[in-house]
């Protein structure tokens, strides 16, 4: 899960790091009375789930109110990569002596999370790794033992050769490494971590993101999914116990399991047609789930073909047929639906569908031509 | 022969009385496994379908019944603790079929399996059969044939689906491995191959990625310089959008990495014949046999 900067830097707060304080709103009046709070000047800041913000014009400086009231007006509502900006963060301006990186990836390849820091910060960091990766350092982390105090002073002497710094920076590591792993954290970054000209640091951006599956353990964290930031359907979807991601085809595909929910619009494409979505029901399928699922690809209007790809094994063809036979009959269906089931009680579905006026395939390569054929 | 599980494998079922537990401990019943044990805190004491002695821990059920291997169908909140049970009771191999384990919680598992020297296959996983002798998962019995080509893949579905085409054009298999669709699994697909190329009954591989992390890669450089058997991969999610996780936790392209024709392209760098479709695997390995 994404979460905003401004959530982040909550999350940082709670674990000591130095990150300035801060007000969101949605409000151009509001962002200019938060900046006369605080007086002097303040940074207004695009609150969407993507980088490259400042880039795009989502992050302005405002000497008074009265600038922070236009900057905010001028953000919200911007379209940055696709995406609306509803929320702005105005936070005081911190004076940049120097700008440097921090931050923890889960390394796949080594089982394990790695600590990232470079004295080269405010850019991203993947482009650092393009152009400059000796300016990079890196210490993978052993999960039984968390960050130990050596490494996080190594670390720390890659971005600042002053003791007073590198010490201050060794304890922001160590809390960062605390805020990530008590977050169950897939990555987090500071960027730019800033060195003020009073040798102070501070996080000035901070980015994070958390891991679906720990979510369970963390009620605090999951409040913090910004459901309005969140596709409709994806969020439908996600609330059927469905995985279901919106593309700009018009091939509705409706799958079980994620692999073969790939390869059949991989197949879609391969066969001339652009797929609509990508959507998984899930292992053990019951009708309900098939239901939600018509409902949520019907939703999408440039849907023109449905396609049906199933694999039965645990999913029984049975319960699918029902669950397209029951969908059908609820909504008021003018697209064509190519159906191929194969599998786990593959028979019993082919009478259901036969029943009721459908016909299936059970050739996967066929069945997704048709489907193709069908959107026109 | 065949790898991993076999006639000799003497299987734990952890969770055996719930929903999914009982209903797949059944299934590999059926299809011959032996199933020597289940294992259910609270519920020691029972016979599962009035042969299968139920013990509340892994430590006893490995002490009585002598039992070598485990497979875990419990929440995933009580996933990680199955498998370090089982770690510790000193069974050799451990599959974990559960999806939805927190990824921070395997960074901790696996240098604890490595210690005790325990294989993981998966989690998140559809298992593994050998066709004929046994199945440890969810894998569907009646798609598989004995024959001599050994699958792994990351998926499950979609492995059954390359699996009926091949059996459908009369080419059986060795063993088929699901490794699992997260981003950190046990068993991986460069150690598959190794045990493949082990192997004598296997004469050739299909490796079944999808979009993200390298281990597609670093499998196409490990057939090139350490295999002779011959190895036809098929990478799913060349459709895909970048940043998105497709349904499996490590189906994600970060940044440009990850991506399908990445793969594909290292596959054919380094001698792995590349399915374009599930379809077109039937004929590259009619090709290498």
């Amino acid at each position: 899960m994404n979460i905003h900067e401004y959530q982040a830097k909550q999350i940082f707060r709670d674990h000591d790091l130095p990150a300035p304080p801060g007000r969101v709103t949605r409000d151009a009046d509001e962002a200019s009375e938060i900046a006369a709070d605080y007086g002097g000047r303040v940074v207004v800041k695009a609150q969407v789930h993507t980088g490259g913000r400042g880039k795009a014009g989502g992050v302005k400086l405002a000497d008074d109110p009265e600038e922070a009231r236009e900057a905010a007006d001028a953000i919200l509502g911007m379209d940055i990569k696709g995406l609306t900006v509803r929320k702005v963060l105005v936070t005081p301006a911190v004076d940049i002596e120097s700008e440097a990186y921090a931050g923890i990836v889960m390394d796949r390849s080594r089982d394990r999370p790695v600590f990232m820091v470079s004295p080269e910060g405010g850019m991203d960091i993947e482009t650092v790794a393009e152009e400059k990766p000796e300016a990079i350092f890196r210490q993978p982390i052993d999960p039984a033992y968390g960050l130990l105090p050596h490494q996080a002073t190594t670390l720390a002497y890659r971005l600042y050769d002053e003791p007073k710094l590198a010490k201050e920076a060794a304890g922001i590591l160590g809390k960062l490494w605390k805020a990530y792993r008590g977050s169950d954290a897939t990555m987090v970054e500071i960027n730019p971590l800033v060195r003020t000209p009073d040798d102070e640091l501070r996080a000035i951006d901070a980015k994070m993101n958390l891991d679906d599956n720990a979510l369970f353990r963390h009620p605090d964290l999951e409040e913090m999914r910004d459901v309005e930031a969140e596709d409709d359907s994806e969020r439908k979807a996600r609330e059927a116990g469905l995985s279901y991601i919106k593309l700009d085809g018009d091939v509705g595909c409706c799958v079980n399991g994620a692999g073969l929910a790939m390869a059949t619009m991989d197949l879609v494409k391969y066969y001339g047609g652009d797929p609509a979505n990508f959507l998984d029901i899930g292992g053990s399928s019951s009708p309900d789930k098939v239901v939600s699922a018509l409902e949520i690809i019907t939703d999408d209007p440039s849907v023109s073909s449905i396609l049906f790809n199933i694999f039965g094994g645990i999913t029984r063809c049975d319960d699918v047929a029902n669950g397209i036979v029951e969908a059908t009959s609820r909504l008021d269906l003018d697209v064509p639906i190519t159906i191929r089931l194969t599998g786990t009680n593959e028979e019993e579905a082919l009478e259901i569908l036969r029943d009721n006026g459908f016909e299936a395939m059970s050739d996967m390569d066929e069945a997704v031509q048709r489907a193709v054929e069908a959107a026109g | 022969m065949s790898i991993l599980i076999g006639d000799d494998t003497r299987l734990v079922v952890q969770g055996i009385t719930g929903r999914d537990g009982s209903f797949h401990a059944r299934r590999m019943r059926e299809y011959g496994t032996n199933v020597v044990a289940g294992v259910t805190p609270g519920k020691g004491g029972q016979l599962f379908d009035d042969e299968v002695p139920v013990f509340n821990t892994m430590a006893q059920a490995v002490e009585e019944t002598g039992a070598n291997a485990s497979v875990i169908y419990v929440p995933a909140a009580f996933a990680s603790g199955a498998i370090y049970e089982a770690a510790d009771a000193g069974v050799d191999l451990v599959v974990c079929i559960t999806e939805g384990l927190p990824v921070g919680d395997m960074t901790r598992v696996m240098p604890y399996l490595e210690e005790r020297g325990t294989r993981l296959i998966g989690p998140n996983c559809p298992g593994l059969i050998v066709p004929g002798s046994c199945k440890v998962g969810i894998l569907p019995g009646s798609i598989v044939e004995e024959g001599p080509v050994g699958i792994v893949s990351r998926s499950g579905t979609l492995t059954y689906e390359v699996i009926h085409q091949l059996t459908g054009a009369g080419i059986g298999q060795s063993t088929c491995v699901g490794i699992g669709g997260d981003p950190i699994i046990g068993t991986d697909f460069v150690d598959a191959l190794e045990m493949f190329e082990a192997d004598d009954r296997t004469e050739a591989v299909v490796l079944i990625g999808e979009i993200g992390g390298t281990d597609e890669q670093v499998a196409a450089r490990y057939a090139e310089e350490q295999m002779e058997t011959p190895v036809v991969g098929f990478v799913a999610g060349q459709t895909a959008p970048p940043g998105r996780t497709m349904g499996h936790a490590g189906a994600i392209i970060s940044g440009s990495e990850g991506t399908a024709e990445e793969k594909m392209r290292v596959f054919e760098e380094h001698g792995v014949s590349v399915a374009e479709r599930p379809a077109d695997i039937v004929p590259a390995i009619q090709t290498v046999l």
